[in-house]
This record gives C-alpha cells, sequence and structure tokens, in this order.
C-alpha cells in the first residue's frame, strides 16, 4: 500500500509554533465577534437618536487576552495536562495526585491563620488601611475560608463520602444558628447578628434550598421517568398564584393552602399529562415549553383576577403553625410571646427551615417512591419505554403520576415562594427559570439527589455570591456592576460545567433494584430523557 | 373580505420571518437531532449586527440608497452571525456530540442565556429604536400593502429559492441530507462530517441574520431580549411543520404567522401568542410528528 505523505507533515511543529498559530486564529475569530458588539456602543444622545461610540482599547484588550489566553493554554496548558496524565498514570497517583500537593499541611495552618486574623482584626483593620485595600482584604478572606474548607473536604473525604447524607442534613440545620452564632460573636452584640444574618440565610440559604427544592422535583419527572419537561416553571406559578389569591381574597391559612396549592399544580399535571402522553422526546420538550409560556401570558393577560404584570402584593405570611405569628402588629407576635427583642430575622429563620423542610420531604418522597412499583416503572420507562410496555406496564398512567408527582412537588414551591416574597408577578416565571431548574438537574448528574443539591449550590450560590463582590469596583472604577455580570456568567458556567461533566457532577447510578449486589453503574450506560 | 385579505398579507410577512428562523432549528434539528436553544438569539444578534451597520453607514455617510444600506446590513449581518453560529458550535456542541442527548441542550440553553446577557452588557438594556428605513405605502382596492412588506416577502422567497437550489441540486447539499440520515454511513463514504455540520449551522445562521435585518427593518426597534419570543415561534413553527423537514418549517412559520394576525385582528391581540402555542399543542396530539414530519419509526 502506497503511502503518501503530505509536504506539510514533515516539518513537524513545535508546541509554541502551534500554540502561536492557535493563538493567532483564536484572536482573529474573537476580532470578529466582538468588532461590533465591543468595540462599538449604541447609545442615546439628547435628542434621543441612537449614536454609536466607539471602545476600540477595550476591544484590543479582548482580543489579546483572547490571543494570550489560547497562546497559554496550547502551549502550556495542554502539554502541562498530557505530561499530569501520564504522571498519575505512572506513579499510581490517579487525580488524587495534583490534589494532595495542592492541598498541604502548611500551606492549611496558614489559611486558617489568616482567615482567623482577618476575621478578628475585621474592623480596626477596616480603620487602618481605609475602605478600599479593606475590600481586597475581605476577598481574601473569603479566599483563605475557601481554602480551609476545601481541605477539611479533602481530608476527610471518605469519613465525608460515607456518611454524606447524615453530614448534609446536620450541617443544613446548623446553618442558620452557626450565621447568627457567628455574626453576634464578631459584632459582639445579638442584635447586630441576627441582622447581619438576614442576607446569609435569605439569599443564599432560601433562595438555594428553593432552587434545590425545585430541582428535586423535576428529577422526578426528567431524572426518573426521563419526559423531558421544559415548562416546569409553570407548575411553580400556580403554586404561587393558588396561594397569592386563596390567601388575599380568603385569607386562608398557609398550612391549609400548602396542601391545596400542591394538590392544585398536581391536578394540572395531570391535565397537561393527558394530551401529551402520546409525544415523545423533542415533541414533549415543546410543548410543555409552550404549556409554560400559555400559563405565564394568561398570567399577564387575565388581569381581572390575576392583577397582570403588576402582579400580587400583600401577600400573608407564614404563621407559626398558627400559634405566633410573625407581624410585628400581631398580639402573638414572636417577640411578645417570648419575651425577646424585635427582629426581622426570626421570621427568615423560620422560612429557612421551613423550605429545609419541604426539601427533606421531596428527598424522602423520592427516594421512598423509587423503591415502590411506581418509581420502578419510572425508572424502567427512562431506560427502554418499549421493553416496558411488553412487560405489561402501563405507561400511561405511570407518566401521569410522574407528571403529577413532580407538578405537586412544583406547586408546594410555588406556594411557599409567593409566602416568601409577599409578592407575586408573571415575571418571576419566565421560561428562564425552567431552563435553569433543568440546567441543576442535568448538571448535577440526572436522578442523583446528592449530585442536583451541588450543582443548585453552586450555580445559585455562585451567582448570588457575585452580589458581593463590592471590592471589583475599586479595580474597574465606580460605574461597574458585577450584577450586571451575573447572568452571562451563568450561562458561560452552564457550558463550561457542561463540557468539563458532561454526566453532571454525580454521573454513576446506584440501581434501585439488582441482583445480588448492588452496583454503581456509569451514567453513561442510561439514557434519560428520551421521552 | 378586504381586512381579511389584509390580514392575510400581515399574515404572509410575519410568517416570512418565522420561516426563515424556522429553517435554521430544522436543518440542526435534522442533522444532529438537537435543539438548538440559542438559534433565537442568534437571530437577535443578526438584527443586532444589522442596527449597528445601519448606524455605522448613517455615521460615516451622508446618504446611503436605501437598497445598498439593506444590502450591506444584510451581507454583514450575515457573515458576522455566521462567524457567532460557527464559534458556538465549534466551541459548546461539537465536544458533546457522542454524549447523551440533554447535554448539547443545557450548553445551547447556556449560550441563549449568555449570548443576550453579551448583548445587554456590551450594548445597553435598553430598546434600540431607528428611523423608518422604508415608507411607501401602496393602496389596492383598499388593502394597503407596504414596501416593506413586499421587500420581506421577495427577500424570503429569493432566499428560499436559493437554500432549496443548495440543498437538492450541489453536493454540499448532498452531502448534508446523507449526514441527516446516517452520520456514520457518510463519514464512511467520505463526507467530512465536522465540516458538514458546521457548515448548516452556518448557513442557519444567515438565514436567521438576514431575518434579523427585515424584523429591524419592519418593526425599527431591536432589544437584547428580543431573541426569545421569536425564536420559540419559529421552533413552534419548526415543530408544527414536522420538525427535520424544510418545507415543514417554511409551511409551519407561515401558519404560526396567519394564526397570529388572524387571532389578533378578529379575537384579542393579548392572546395571540396562546392561540399559536394552543394550536400547536392541539395539532400534535393529533399527528404527533407535525404536519409533514415523517413518523419515528423505532427499531428494537
Amino acid at each position: 500500500m502506497a503511502v503518501t505523505v503530505s509536504p506539510e507533515s514533515d516539518i513537524v511543529a513545535t508546541p509554541i509554533q502551534r500554540a502561536l498559530k492557535e493563538a493567532f486564529y483564536a484572536g482573529a475569530i474573537s476580532l470578529g465577534l466582538f468588532v461590533l458588539f465591543i468595540g462599538l456602543k449604541t447609545g442615546q444622545n439628547i435628542s434621543n437618536e441612537l449614536v454609536v461610540t466607539t471602545r476600540w482599547g477595550l476591544l484590543a484588550a479582548v482580543v489579546i487576552a483572547t490571543a494570550v489566553g489560547r497562546f497559554l493554554y496550547v502551549a502550556y496548558g495542554q502539554p502541562f495536562m498530557a505530561s499530569q496524565k501520564i504522571t498519575n498514570v505512572a506513579t499510581g497517583l490517579l487525580p488524587a495526585s495534583v490534589a494532595s500537593r495542592f492541598f498541604q499541611l502548611p500551606w492549611f495552618i496558614a489559611a486558617v491563620v489568616a482567615a482567623v486574623l482577618l476575621f478578628v482584626l475585621n474592623n480596626s483593620l477596616a480603620g487602618w488601611v481605609g475602605a478600599e485595600p479593606a475590600g481586597y482584604l475581605q476577598f481574601l478572606r473569603a479566599l483563605a475560608i475557601i481554602y480551609v474548607l476545601a481541605c477539611v473536604i479533602y481530608y476527610f473525604r471518605a469519613f465525608i463520602h460515607a456518611n454524606f447524607t447524615k453530614l448534609g442534613v446536620t450541617a443544613l440545620v446548623l446553618y442558620p444558628i452557626l450565621v447568627v452564632a457567628v455574626l453576634s460573636l464578631n459584632a459582639w452584640s445579638i442584635a447586630s447578628g441576627l441582622q447581619g444574618s438576614l442576607k446569609w440565610v435569605d439569599n443564599f440559604g432560601i433562595q438555594i434550598l428553593i432552587y434545590v427544592m425545585l430541582a428535586w422535583g423535576l428529577n422526578i419527572v426528567v431524572g426518573l421517568a426521563g419526559l423531558l419537561d421544559l415548562g416546569y416553571v409553570a407548575f411553580y406559578a400556580l403554586g404561587a398564584y393558588a396561594y397569592a389569591l386563596l390567601a388575599t381574597h380568603f385569607g386562608l391559612s398557609f398550612w391549609i393552602l400548602l396542601p391545596a396549592a400542591g394538590a392544585m399544580a398536581a391536578l394540572w399535571g395531570v391535565l397537561l399529562g393527558f394530551p401529551v402522553l402520546r409525544l415523545r422526546g423533542d415533541y414533549l420538550a415543546i410543548v410543555t415549553l409552550a404549556f409554560g409560556e400559555i400559563i405565564r401570558l394568561v398570567l399577564i393577560n387575565w388581569r381581572e383576577v390575576t392583577n397582570g404584570s403588576a402582579g400580587i402584593s400583600g401577600i400573608p405570611k407564614v404563621s407559626f403553625f398558627g400559634l405566633m405569628s410573625f407581624n410585628v402588629s400581631d398580639p402573638n407576635y414572636i417577640a411578645k410571646v417570648l419575651h425577646i427583642a424585635q427582629s426581622g430575622a426570626y421570621y427568615k429563620i423560620f422560612l429557612y427551615y421551613l423550605i429545609l423542610g419541604l426539601c427533606l420531604l421531596t428527598a424522602f418522597v423520592t427516594i421512598r417512591l423509587r423503591r415502590l412499583p411506581v418509581g420502578r416503572a419510572w425508572e424502567a420507562l427512562r431506560e427502554d419505554e418499549i421493553a416496558c410496555r411488553s412487560l405489561g406496564i402501563n405507561t400511561t398512567t405511570t407518566k401521569l403520576t410522574a407528571f403529577a408527582t413532580g407538578a405537586m412537588f412544583g406547586g408546594f414551591a410555588g406556594s411557599f415562594f409567593a409566602a416568601r416574597q409577599g409578592f407575586v408577578s408573571p415575571e418571576s416565571f419566565v421560561f428562564l427559570e425552567s431552563a435553569i431548574i433543568l440546567a441543576i438537574v442535568v448538571l448535577g448528574g440526572m436522578g442523583s439527589l446528592v449530585g442536583i443539591a451541588v450543582a443548585a449550590m453552586v450555580m445559585i450560590g455562585g451567582t448570588e455570591a457575585l452580589r458581593e463582590l463590592d471590592f471589583l469596583k475599586q479595580i474597574f472604577g465606580p460605574d461597574f456592576t458585577p450584577e450586571l455580570y451575573r447572568m452571562l456568567l451563568f450561562g458561560m458556567a452552564m457550558v463550561i460545567v457542561m463540557l468539563w461533566k458532561p454526566r453532571g457532577f454525580v454521573g454513576s447510578r446506584e440501581p434501585t433494584a439488582f441482583l445480588k449486589e448492588r452496583r454503581a453503574v456509569s451514567g453513561s450506560f442510561t439514557k434519560e430523557g428520551h421521552g | 373580505m378586504q381586512y381579511f385579505v389584509q390580514q392575510l398579507i400581515n399574515g404572509l410577512t410575519l410568517g416570512s420571518i418565522y420561516g426563515l428562523i424556522a429553517i435554521g432549528y430544522t436543518m440542526v434539528y435534522g442533522i444532529i437531532g438537537m435543539i438548538n436553544f440559542a438559534h433565537g438569539d442568534i437571530f437577535m444578534v443578526g438584527a443586532f449586527t444589522a442596527l449597528i451597520v445601519f448606524l455605522v453607514l448613517g455615521a460615516l455617510f451622508y446618504s446611503v440608497p436605501v437598497v445598498i444600506a439593506l444590502l450591506v446590513m444584510m451581507i454583514v449581518a450575515m457573515l458576522l452571525t455566521s462567524l457567532y453560529n460557527w464559534t458556538i458550535e465549534k466551541v459548546a456542541y461539537r465536544p458533546l456530540r457522542g454524549s447523551f442527548r440533554l447535554a448539547p441542550l443545557i450548553t445551547a440553553i447556556g449560550m441563549s442565556i449568555a449570548l443576550s446577557n453579551f448583548v445587554q452588557v456590551t450594548q445597553g438594556p435598553r430598546n434600540k429604536p431607528i428611523p423608518p428605513m422604508v415608507s411607501q405605502v401602496y393602496n389596492i382596492n383598499g388593502i394597503s400593502v407596504s414596501l416593506k412588506q413586499i421587500i420581506i416577502v421577495v427577500v424570503t422567497a429569493l432566499l428560499l429559492a436559493l437554500f432549496w437550489y443548495l440543498v437538492n441540486r450541489t453536493s454540499l447539499g448532498r452531502a448534508q441530507r446523507a449526514c441527516e440520515q446516517d452520520r456514520k454511513m457518510a463519514a464512511l463514504l467520505g463526507i467530512d462530517v465536522d465540516r458538514t455540520i458546521s457548515i448548516t449551522f452556518i448557513m442557519g445562521a444567515a438565514l436567521a441574520a438576514v431575518a434579523g435585518t427585515l424584523f429591524l427593518m419592519y418593526y425599527g426597534v431591536i432589544a437584547f431580549s428580543d431573541g426569545f419570543t421569536p425564536g420559540v415561534k419559529a421552533f413552534t413553527a419548526a415543530v408544527l411543520g414536522g420538525i427535520g423537514s424544510l418545507p415543514g418549517a417554511v409551511l409551519g412559520g407561515l401558519l404560526i404567522g396567519f394564526i397570529e394576525s388572524m387571532w389578533s385582528a378578529y379575537f384579542s391581540i393579548d392572546y395571540k401568542d396562546v392561540a399559536a402555542f394552543s394550536i400547536l399543542a392541539i395539532v400534535l396530539i393529533f399527528l404527533p410528528s407535525g404536519i409533514l414530519g415523517r413518523p419515528e419509526v423505532e427499531k428494537v
């Protein structure tokens, strides 16, 4: 057989040459992509006409950064990763080797000392060095704390792996108490500790847990039954509006309306499920998306009932099982009953435990259902619908129960959301929310409750944390608002995480039904979301 | 009757734009079986590119003939939007091609969020209005037809004819259809599958860019969030016509356009989108693979 050698392959390109070429291409492409969007800016002049202003400096910076980044990646990043792989194989230290080099005891001690010092001296340091460097110091402190936590997780990984659920639940239960305790100690007063905990409990704790609950609910439909649902937010909206309308018009309590909202969402799940049962895969996806949009459009346009895009405000708060209320004016206000100082934090902490309870309920029901015949039928349906039907499983009822159960948890989360915000409007139930929830389910590794919780924490917590990066203002000038970049980074993070771990954070499956021995299966052997 | 014909013309205009976007969805779906959620935002990027080119033309030259301005806008938008879609395919979809089905869907949603927010961050969140480019209106027997509408329909018809020729008469189109039927076999027969898929994305984006330019010319305003609704409707159109089928996409686009304009003319303008989506659901219940789609045969 004649071997033809093309003339190019005679000259073997060194990595640097190759990197230069790649960098040139990357720069050229980014120039093409950004020349109009970053190089020029459309803005309004005084007479309200659109005019373009140029930003060539920024454009040049972005293009050069792309080229340099590509160069470094091809010239040093790729060879490093390749050699790392070889070293790992040679020394038998598989992925742990990089981590064990990164997490070393001296560094750990240094980080602990730095974190503690910065924490204790926070206020005096701020006065000493001025506000500007203090921002950097706070960022440094956050980095040190993250490093310490990562170290602890790394060294106790075997223990954590073995007792993950117990540890996770304990940490979640203790979280508000810890936050209040640390902040009170820091400021040396309980009142300011409670006040400061608002942000941590509300923005981080409750926000993340709502998404955990929604994602766990959607997981029943997508992860277990394998039905791709792009309109899950519709059930969330139904639950929220059910609570908002019934509570404001009839004054019913949250504890009655919570199951009612869940039942109503489940009913709608069945109503939606019936017509679309014959559809498969992407047709199902588009009809659920359409359903989500229809619900949102009806909420906007049915002004007599839903008050249109203005939304419903003044939704009553949740009471402490009717025993104590969280309204300052009520005679049974919690601070009056328990004879403690007034604070808005009690309500947030109570809501935190409420949503935590709802989440645990979802997880418990999911785990239990997976062991019941219906749960096994869901999983069988996900793996192979035809085999399922041949074995005499009624696919209609199986799909309907999955839809209804998933929708019910969406409804619960919705009524909680309405109670927490005190205000609902169609703005909160756009397709983006469905997409975020679905992304969390997939990024977590579909079907895995732990993976989904981790994904929710990373994606939602990460974007919330961007609000805290005020010190960036000192680098990029006072006009710089990190919040603006929140969704941009969120979208990019979705892409990057998916490319990095296409099977999600927990890519293996533990089968619920097994012969003799339980063995984890790589996610690659299962096919989800085929409808 | 006049009123009806009037609405028919409005629907045809709207449907042409949806049809052009829907082709991008249906082609990508046909060839790699993936819902390209970022396509609506590719359309928005096309419209924004046209807007910026329009402003640059206005700033550089004292007056430009409308035809030339439109042509330049269209060509630049086609080029740059194709570059966007090509890059996105290369970065976000190609590495996941062998992966499970939902993985590229999630990166597509991520890209959609990233694209619209990228435009928001770089160009500002406000609506961007431009002065009307074409304003002649012809009156025939009490039916008013604006020049804008004629341009939209003519450009769409020309592009579709060109596109039909590309897909059905050239070796490139043959390669595309081969990849659509059986990617592995096509590769074995010496077709560069990666290249064919890239070209599919480029073609889809070019059509979306034209749709974006026409959209900008017709409505005279664009905002960073304007990609979603036309995107979803075009996707609806693609599914309605039978996803994977090119004539189906055009037919679906026209149908959605007609439904919308008729519903807002005779019933209520608020519920026109609800009507479009409900009709989609109803059609799919009776024709589960769309109007022109072939039913999927599942082999066990």
